[in-house]
């Protein structure tokens, strides 16, 4: 075993032994309390190629991937990097030798700008010894020129969009020179001509010889990007596969452990009265003009590109950000929606899109996060919570939902992302809706979690539970919608009816 | 660990139950070190018991006391992520106005001689105080709930004002000769031989109060949520604003308590009087385990933390430490505490 500092000497003097596989992990071991994330995993990425990484939610990918770049060290295991043994201590030790992790959480910091951000700690001195601003501004542009980002270097990070902002992680990631670049479900907020972007900046990278896993929930980003694909399972290494001798099928099958019958099974169910009626619904400089009707028993789905103000309409109904003009009705009752507590009162949920940001209260275990909308209406008796009802119902909930844990004293920290997600599905399930917003239900969940999500979807329809459901994945707003609303800059571009719906049509009527 | 080991349980899918520990364990454990280590130095040192005094645990509990009272308040506003400076100046002021209600007729220099409210029911000074305390408090919470200024400059405003209220009262006399009915909340009657001070008693009743609220109603449910995720809070359907005005009114109304006491106690008050009991408040909170980033913390820590400032100042006393080394040593005592705490949370997350 050498020492990573040795390793980098090594490295910087281009001496590199020219081995096949860049990385090689074997026999890993990662046990957290009541978890056994990993259990004897192997891993290994050839030089200028694109491995992907797949697994349901908790099947251990993300832990693999904290292991690889420093974050985790695992109980046991061997790792080699350029065929040398090497034992990373943290995640700058990890970066310093060549692999760069972009996570799936951005980690770039608001205030700052893009230049700044990406060359933090490691910033162009001056003659006095002082930052040189010009010379990092150059060396960004440069940099971006190379993998064909258009972002201005000076403008702070907060500005940015989501997509862009990966762009700059990415740049990131790449400015280091790493040999290991990996990519945590990195299409997960892009629009389809950004992942188009994003897979020539991987084939580039590709060509220059780096190796690159790419951990996705996206079938067709798999046979499009990658070269081989690894499958992992609760915690187990399952198989490896070259992309071109596996078929999605198979894949599933390695992921579940079990035959997936239906993805979207969606009941045909009768559609009430209209539940909720919306007109002229306006949030200045945001979306203008929208009307629709949703009817009990109907999911109507809403499509739109990332940026066309889809989850914007949805806070508003929900009193997020009350609308500027435009009138909401529910059971033909007007209301003024001037907060989320007058929603709730009037049936409505509202899962949000960002996990992180709106949803999950990190600190709280999972019996807290479940129950706190809830007790705005139900379970308090002159203020004290009726625990035992309440602890026996949220679980029961959760239990429905199958969330993966040891209990519901579990901080929601230690889940995965797609098990959070069903915890909090599970809070607004326990608030009765019978208006459901759901904010892209699905996004970075697997398969199995999806399918669940979906049925479930479809039961709620089934009980009169009227559903509106954002989402940007294709399959799944026309496999799950009765009805079709595509949005575009802030305006309804039209309506699509579930027997005439296709691709085609929603990418037309959102790109307008 | 071991306590990650055993006790694997029936869980909702199976998977190993985790057995935790409470969090106040390592705080716990980090007051009985302290008194071990004063114990054994004073046997070394003066050759006797630091413990076996009843007298000197009396004075422990009363000294904290009135600061617990305090902690018990910021530690709500702590959880929601905010902080409450203004807790001592409240205490200065509203001794003052609570005390002015509780003069003796022989005094010829009583403040409301003049109105004759003087030989009045202790029921009014102690009203007038904690609705005065509550008033500051919801001065505080409005202030921060519409103006969404950081709390540390709202309560940083109130403290400065609420100390210049103090010296105005008066134009800086102090307010002297109370009643006895009035003084009899500050003094201590005998339990199974030890003398018990009323505010100690007073205490003990807020922490359980406020562990209750904490823990089992919906107002404690709310502020965590509230320091946890404000976002997901506001999504989730909770008025933060409101939730906040009631937060600091609370907050305040225990000030208000704290400076009732203390008046009492002192049978007398001064507009100097509650200086730096903000500071003693927040440090027993965090020594208690509550985060100041928001969303942790329970009364049991704070009410711990308490103990431990109240026996670190003891011991000092005890061991005829000067004054100043006490105050150096109390610092390094209050971010150690800390340090170990946490890092003791971080071993067992890692574990």
């Amino acid at each position: 075993m050498i020492s990573p500092s040795t390793m980098q000497a090594v490295r910087e003097s281009g001496a590199v032994p020219n081995a096949d596989y860049v990385l090689e992990v074997e026999s890993v071991r990662k046990e957290f309390p009541g978890v056994l994330a990993l259990d004897n995993v192997q891993f290994k990425l050839r030089r200028g190629t694109v491995h992907a990484l797949m697994g349901e939610n908790g099947a251990g990918k993300s832990t693999l991937m904290k292991i690889i770049a420093g974050i985790y060290t695992p109980d046991s295991g061997t790792f080699k990097l350029r065929g040398q043994d090497i034992r990373l201590k943290s995640p700058l030790d990890a970066l310093e030798n060549g692999i760069a992790m972009i996570h799936q959480e951005l980690n770039l910091m608001g205030p700052m700008t893009v230049a700044e951000n990406i060359w933090i700690r490691r910033e162009p001195k001056n003659a006095w010894g002082l930052i040189s601003h010009g010379e990092m501004r150059r060396r960004t542009e440069e940099l971006f020129k190379r993998l064909n980002i258009d972002i201005d270097p000076m403008i702070e990070v907060r500005m940015l969009s989501v997509a862009n902002r990966q762009m700059v992680e990415i740049a990131k990631a790449v400015s280091f020179n790493s040999d290991v670049l990996i990519m945590d479900e990195p299409t997960s907020a892009l629009t389809e001509k950004e992942v188009t972007h994003l897979f020539q900046i991987i084939r580039s990278l590709k060509a220059e010889g780096k190796g690159i896993i790419y951990i996705t929930h996206k079938m067709s980003e798999l046979f499009e990007i990658a070269d081989e694909v690894s499958v992992f399972r609760d915690g187990k290494y399952i198989a490896t596969k070259l992309s071109g001798e596996v078929t999605r099928d198979q894949i599933i099958r390695m992921m579940v452990g079990r035959e997936i019958t239906q993805m979207f099974p969606k009941e045909t169910v009768p559609i009430g009265k209209v539940k909720l009626s919306v007109k002229g619904l306006t949030l200045n400089d945001v979306f203008k003009d929208v009307s629709f009707d949703v009817r009990e028993g109907e999911i109507l789905g809403i499509a739109g590109l990332v940026g066309s103000s889809r989850s914007n309409i949805a806070e508003t109904l929900f009193g997020v950000t009350p609308a500027s003009a435009g009138t909401i009705e529910i059971d033909g009752k007007r209301l003024e929606i001037k907060s989320p507590s007058v929603a709730m009162k009037n049936g409505l949920a509202f899962l949000t899109e960002d996990r992180k940001e709106t949803g999950c209260f990190l600190l709280l275990d999972i019996q807290d996060n479940t129950q706190m909308a809830v007790l705005q209406r139900r379970y308090v008796n002159y203020g004290f919570v009726q625990q035992s009802q309440l602890s026996k119902d949220s679980e029961a909930m959760a239990q429905t939902l199958r969330v993966r844990t040891p209990d519901m004293q579990e901080p929601i920290i230690n889940l995965s992302g797609g098990n959070q997600q069903k915890v909090l599905i599970a809070r607004w399930l326990l608030t009765q809706p019978r208006i459901l917003i759901l904010d892209e239900p699905t996004r970075g969940i697997d398969v199995g979690a999806k399918a669940e999500i979906h049925r479930l979807v479809s039961q709620l329809a089934g009980q009169g539970v009227a559903v509106i459901m954002i989402s940007s994945e294709m399959p799944e707003v026309l496999g799950m919608s009765d009805r079709i609303m595509v949005v575009h800059e802030g305006r309804v571009t039209g309506f699509l009816d579930r027997k005439d719906a296709d691709q085609v049509k929603i990418m037309e009527l959102a790109s307008h | 660990m071991t306590d990650t080991q055993q006790d694997a349980g029936k869980s909702l899918t199976g998977l190993k139950k985790v057995r935790r520990w409470p969090p106040e364990v390592s705080i716990l454990l980090v007051l009985l070190g302290i008194v071990l280590v004063f114990e054994i130095l004073g046997w070394l040192l003066i050759g006797e018991s630091f413990i076996a005094n009843k007298q000197r645990i009396s004075i422990i509990v009363l000294q904290v006391a009135v600061t617990g009272i305090i902690a018990i308040g910021v530690t709500q506003v702590i959880i929601t992520a905010g902080v409450d400076l203004s807790s001592g100046s409240m205490v200065g002021f509203i001794a003052m106005v609570a005390a002015s209600f509780a003069q003796v007729s022989t005094n010829e220099r009583a403040v409301y001689l003049s109105h004759g409210w003087v030989d009045l029911n202790p029921i009014f000074p102690i009203v007038v105080g904690l609705a005065l305390g509550a008033l500051l408090g919801l001065v505080n919470g409005v202030i921060i709930a519409k103006t969404k200024i950081p709390p540390f400059i709202a309560t940083l405003g109130m403290m400065v004002s609420a100390r210049g209220l103090a010296k105005w009262y008066t134009l800086g006399q102090p307010v002297a000769l109370l009643t006895d009915s009035f003084s009899w909340f500050g003094h201590s009657f005998p339990i199974m031989g030890f003398p018990v001070p009323r505010p100690v008693i007073v205490f003990l009743i807020v922490a359980v109060i406020f562990h209750v609220l904490l823990t089992y109603t919906r107002y404690g449910k709310f502020t965590y949520a509230i320091g946890a995720n404000p976002q997901a809070a506001r999504v989730s359907g909770i008025n933060i604003g409101n939730h906040l005005i009631k937060v600091y009114a609370i907050a305040g109304l225990l000030s208000g308590l704290a400076a009732v006491m203390t008046a009492a106690r002192a049978e007398s008050a001064q507009p100097g009087m509650g200086v730096g009991y903000e500071l003693d408040a927040i440090a027993s909170c965090v020594i208690g385990g509550t985060s100041l980033a928001g969303g942790v913390g329970r009364i049991t820590g704070t009410f711990i933390g308490t103990i431990i400032l109240g026996v670190v100042t003891s011991g000092f006393t005890f061991l005829q430490v000067g004054a100043y080394y006490q105050e150096i040593v109390k610092g390094i005592i209050i971010v150690s505490a800390v340090v170990i705490d946490q890092y003791r949370q971080n071993l067992r997350r890692k574990a």
